[in-house]
């Protein structure tokens, strides 16, 4: 319990490090997502055809690697805007593919009917989209969007592998310098991930809760 | 002087896949003509009517709106079917919307109207359809027969030069039909121009100016209402209206 104590400073500098990767990666994730998604459904053929390029491309990929041949890959071709960018970059672009899914999901659980009459008003695929369609698929995609970024939240260790000072990076540390507290420091850090975890789900019951629509 | 037809069809084929579901067509519905559309299922009518606003795309032949023909994708043909009314069998008010904001959501957004203009108008359509005190509530607490009448008023928000009505009663209560048919009934009085895909022989005697009759993605025969009815001179239509009007 000690070493908790003592090192909660390291602790939670280490969290605040997985919460500025899981923003970031984050907010990747969900801008490119969201274009993704659309693209997959829009009328433009060739935009269908990248989107799906895309999700199976780096769906497909695992993690670690995306990470190592943006780690060690786009410096190589004079790509280097420092380890941080590379990884979280890595890690949204990974991470979009799911939110893409997730929304592709939403949308066409959206009757098509609702996408005829916005068009039967005039309007265009985009406003189509903005005004109808993704409000609606917003309420349905909340539940797999958090799964998503629980999944995220997690796969953020993985940066501590690259020298990110992360949480599982200190308890790493820890765990050589205070060998007999190990289950502690096992404790501590998991327990860190569940508050964060547990953080998302609440935003999530309450976003789905607040967009609740009465439909038919 | 011959005026432009409202609605132009010449030599439309569509295919859904291995079945030709429009052979064929040639129609031209004249302004505030109202032209229904009846014929047994799977005749096509449904498709003709959702080819008007390009909802359905057709694989030969040409179809034009007051003289223009139909833009094949883009901004021209969002504003070529802002133009168009149509009203469908399912209703398809937005969910997320209120009753009034189904009504102004096109013309503000699609017309770029000021919203106290597009609410004003809005109230008085909903007048018109009899629903003006439900504008505040959200379509599922209405009945089928209202939120019809809520999507016919959201059409007419944008002013249209043509009002398309695909099966406008199918999916309602007997007795909400009679309030949609009273409805369109006045609008055809008006002089709105209708194309109206039903099944309801009452009304296509009553309102109709020309009767189509489809069959096997065909028109098969077209009259006004008095002739077709009483005098249907192919044998299709006679077995149709013999079976329908035998009960």
């Amino acid at each position: 319990m000690d070493v908790l104590v003592d090192n909660a400073d390291l602790i939670l500098d280490g969290f605040w490090k997985t919460l500025q990767l899981v923003l970031v990666s984050g907010a990747y994730a969900l801008v490119i997502g969201v274009l993704v998604a659309v693209a997959r459904v829009s009328p433009v053929g060739v935009l269908r055809g990248a989107a799906t390029v895309y999700v199976t491309l780096f769906r497909n990929t695992p993690l670690l690697i995306l990470i190592i041949i943006a780690y060690y890959g786009m410096p190589d071709i004079g790509i280097n805007p420092g380890f941080f960018p590379l990884i979280t970059i890595a890690m949204g672009i990974y991470t979009s593919t799911f939110i893409a899914e997730a929304l592709r999901s939403g949308i066409n659980g959206v009757p098509v009917g609702q996408a005829e009459a916005a068009r039967a008003v005039g309007m265009p695929f985009g406003m189509t989209m903005t005004q109808v369609v993704l409000p609606q698929a917003g309420r349905l995609i909340v539940p797999p969007v958090a799964s998503v970024l629980i999944a995220l939240v997690k796969n953020t260790s993985l940066a501590g592998a690259f020298g990110i000072a992360e949480a599982t990076f200190r308890m790493r540390g820890l765990l050589n310098d205070h060998a007999t507290d190990r289950w502690w420091i096992f404790f501590g850090i998991g327990l860190g991930y569940v508050v964060i975890v547990e953080v998302i789900s609440l935003i999530a019951y309450l976003i789905e809760r607040r967009w609740k629509v009465v439909t038919r | 002087m011959v005026s432009t037809p409202m609605v132009a069809m010449q030599g439309v084929q569509k295919h859904f896949g291995s079945l030709h579901v429009l052979q064929d067509i040639d129609l031209e519905v004249a302004q505030g003509e109202v032209v229904v559309v009846i014929g047994p299922s799977g005749s096509g009518k449904s498709t003709l009517c959702r080819t008007i606003n390009r909802l359905e795309t057709i694989d030969e032949g040409t179809i034009s709106l007051d003289g223009q023909p139909l833009p094949a994708e883009g901004k021209p043909l969002a504003q070529l079917r802002a133009d168009v009314g149509m009203v469908f069998q399912s209703f398809n008010l937005f969910a997320h919307k209120t009753i009034l904001e189904n009504v102004t959501l096109g013309p503000i957004k699609v017309r770029g109207e000021k919203k106290a203009d597009a609410e004003a108008r809005a109230m008085e359509l909903l007048k018109r359809v009899g629903v003006d005190s439900q504008a505040q509530k959200l379509p599922a607490q209405l009945s089928g027969g209202q939120q019809q009448r809520v999507a016919i008023a959201r059409a007419l928000a944008m002013q249209p030069k043509v009002m398309l009505f695909d099966e406008p009663t199918s999916a309602l209560d007997p007795e909400m039909i009679s309030e949609v048919l009273d409805t369109m009934t006045s609008l055809a009085r008006d002089g709105m121009t209708m194309i109206v895909v039903t099944h309801e022989m009452g009304f296509a005697r009553t309102a109709a100016d020309r009767v189509v009759f489809m069959a096997d993605g065909r028109i098969v025969e077209q009259n006004t209402p008095q002739e077709f009815f009483d005098h249907p001179q192919s044998e299709r239509a006679r077995d149709f209206l013999g079976k329908i009007l035998k009960h």
